[in-house]
């Protein structure tokens, strides 16, 4: 069963294309990973699934909607939840804050509700509490729980982006640059979580990355894109030894 | 319960709204201080108290919208002036030289301008969700420019530039709080209305700030695309907040004039605006009691650089001298915004939590 389709996606910048025609479908329980070269245009194919961008021509359909020109919220409601190549935490704010932020469209009180923080208010807010003390176990954030992100190291903060999809309870979350800039211990805890989630909560993933070690051993199957197109796509062991993905990272000697 | 305060044994516990012994203490020393102030104090220096409780309504408001959602709003006099005119239209003699409906009684005007703030807030919050932090800032400038033109202008309703009209009347149900009587003075009396106000607006924006909108007013102060992608709707929070702020602002505007007694259109300059932002910048920006703080720190600062003009010789009280009081009253306003924003930028709250933090940690000096 297919969760999301993305048929034939372009976008441009003026005279850049960022995405040029790319095809690809995930499917239930899948990890889907992303590769290619700096500019190659991952983030983009992100920020358009998202709704940041708005792609010129093309077809995105996520569980049967379809996602022209819905807004990020809208389409963050649908399920679909993302972390960001640059941490983008609201720093001020604790980790205990920045979960429960995640479950923002599970929220079913309005603001007079909120006011008052009677009844239907409160009960509310206690049981996203649960969830978002869920994640922490999950995530073994415990000793970070009231500090503000902003003060946390690196590789927490990282952690705590993953904790504020999974808060989301989402369908299908895209990863972009788990394990940027950490340090072989960090790598292996991040690939561990991102096992767990698959593994233990059935969620569909999309990831992009880097770290080819990683990608290798974590993918069901990889997309190479390069200058905004795909250059192949496939199981992790055929796209190693595919002449035009050596062609794309390493170039060809004339 | 004392020797570990941050011991909770269930969430709702933890998140209540006084989650320690020392906070749930202070707490019913406001609300103790607040009763009993009317009996201790001068009844000109509890009008400016009253003054102060009412000031920081407006502040929580200004807070909310600014502070929290990180919307720059300089037309918070405007929505001051909606709110004080819509109570004096409600509350003002139908027979008059002005418009007036003749309800005088304020659990009706008090409501009535804040939702016509809070309508003039909706309406301009479109402008909000298309623009942001300078941009919008120069929008709400312009707010104030519309506005004053209007109250100066609209004679029937505002009494015109330099006449002005008078405000609404302290009235609850028949009962009038600006006449003495056994219960007390009338600034015995205001003083208590203005503190129990103040408590039902404070602790409402207390409640918001720590649930789902609070939150989301936060995330979009700090990232406004990481906040949509999350799921928080940008337009829909955005009103919100200048909902409530004008809200808030209309209630406070009201109550102010309804204590002065008169209203005059060209009080509700760009002047107050700035008075308003500074209450919030001094106090501390985004924090319900910085709001608070502030207003009280605004409003008695005049009262403070009279009581401190004796021992400071130079310093003369007649307007025609040359470093008179009031001259050094508007450079103290500067100097204290550009102070704070250097040395404190969390603003007096800042400064709690740095003797909080010394005391927590002590002997240690970090």
């Amino acid at each position: 069963m297919t969760v999301l389709t993305f048929e034939d996606v372009h976008l441009s910048f003026a005279g850049v294309k960022a995405i040029d025609g790319v095809t690809f479908h995930v499917g239930q329980n899948e990890l889907f990973a992303i590769i290619g070269p700096n500019g190659a245009g991952k983030t983009s194919i992100f920020n358009v699934l998202s709704g940041v961008y708005r792609p010129q021509a093309g077809r995105v359909t996520f569980n049967g909607a379809d996602l022209k020109g819905k807004r990020p919220h809208e389409i963050a409601a649908l399920g679909m939840a993302r972390t960001f190549q640059n941490v983008e935490l609201f720093a001020n704010l604790t980790v205990l804050e920045n979960l429960t932020l995640g479950r923002h469209h599970h929220l079913r009180y309005g603001t007079l509700a909120a006011l008052l923080w009677l009844g239907k208010a409160r009960r509310d807010e206690i049981a996203h509490r649960r969830k978002a003390e869920e994640i922490i176990d999950f995530l073994e954030l415990e000793q970070w729980r009231r500090y503000p992100v902003g003060l946390l190291p690196y590789g927490v903060q990282k952690r705590v982006e993953l904790g504020r999809a999974l808060a989301m309870e989402p369908k299908l979350l895209l990863l972009d640059e788990p394990v940027a800039g950490m340090n072989q211990e960090e790598t292996e805890d991040m690939a561990r979580y991102i096992l767990d989630i698959r593994d233990e909560l059935q969620l569909p993933i999309i990831l992009v990355e880097h770290d080819m070690g990683l990608v290798m051993d974590l993918a069901d199957r990889v997309m190479v894109v390069d200058f905004g197109q795909t250059v192949a796509t496939g199981l992790p062991s055929d796209i190693q030894h595919d002449p035009a993905v050596i062609k794309a990272y390493l170039g060809v000697t004339s | 319960m004392i020797g570990r305060p941050l011991l909770h044994t269930d969430y709702a516990k933890d998140m209540a709204l006084h989650n320690t012994f020392s906070k749930k203490l202070v707490f019913w020393l406001i609300v103790l201080a607040g009763l009993a102030l009317p009996q201790i104090l001068q009844d000109t220096e509890l009008h400016l108290l009253s003054i102060g409780c009412i000031a920081a309504i407006g502040a929580i408001g200004l807070g909310l919208v600014t502070g929290y959602a990180g919307q720059v709003s300089l037309g918070h006099a405007f929505f001051l002036g909606v709110g004080a005119f819509t109570s004096a239209f409600v509350s003002g003699d139908p027979a008059g030289r002005v418009y007036g409906l003749g309800i005088t009684n304020l659990v009706v005007w008090l409501p009535v301008a804040g939702l016509v703030a809070m309508l003039a807030g909706v309406i301009v919050a479109p402008l909000a969700t298309r623009l942001r932090g300078l941009y919008l800032a120069l929008v709400t400038l312009g707010l104030v420019f519309i506005g004053q033109h209007i109250f100066n202008e609209w004679a029937k309703m505002t009494g015109g530039g330099g006449v002005g009209r008078s405000a609404a009347t302290l009235d609850l149900f028949g009962y009038s709080l600006s006449k003495a009587d056994s219960i007390g003075t009338p600034e015995q009396k205001i003083f208590w209305l203005a503190f129990l106000l103040l408590l039902i607006f404070a602790i409402a924006a207390r409640n918001l700030t720590r649930s789902g909108v609070g939150r989301a007013f936060t995330a979009i102060r700090d990232r406004d695309i990481a906040a949509g992608v999350i799921g928080v709707s940008l337009p829909k929070y955005k009103t919100i907040a200048f909902a409530i702020s004008s809200f808030y602002a209309g209630c406070a505007g009201a109550l102010l004039y309804a204590l002065i007694g008169h209203i005059e259109p060209g009080a509700f300059s760009l002047v107050l605006s700035v008075e308003y932002i500074a209450m919030v910048l001094i106090g501390g920006p985004g924090t319900i009691s910085g709001a608070i703080a502030g207003a009280f720190f605004i409003t008695l600062l005049p009262r403070l650089t009279r009581d401190i003009q004796p021992l400071i010789p130079f310093i003369s009280t007649a307007p025609d001298e040359m470093p008179n009081i009031y001259q050094v009253q508007t450079i103290l306003y500067g100097v204290l915004i550009i102070g704070f924003l250097i040395f404190e930028p969390r603003g007096l709250v800042g400064i709690w939590f740095r003797i909080r933090s010394y005391w927590k940690n002590w002997p240690f000096s970090y």
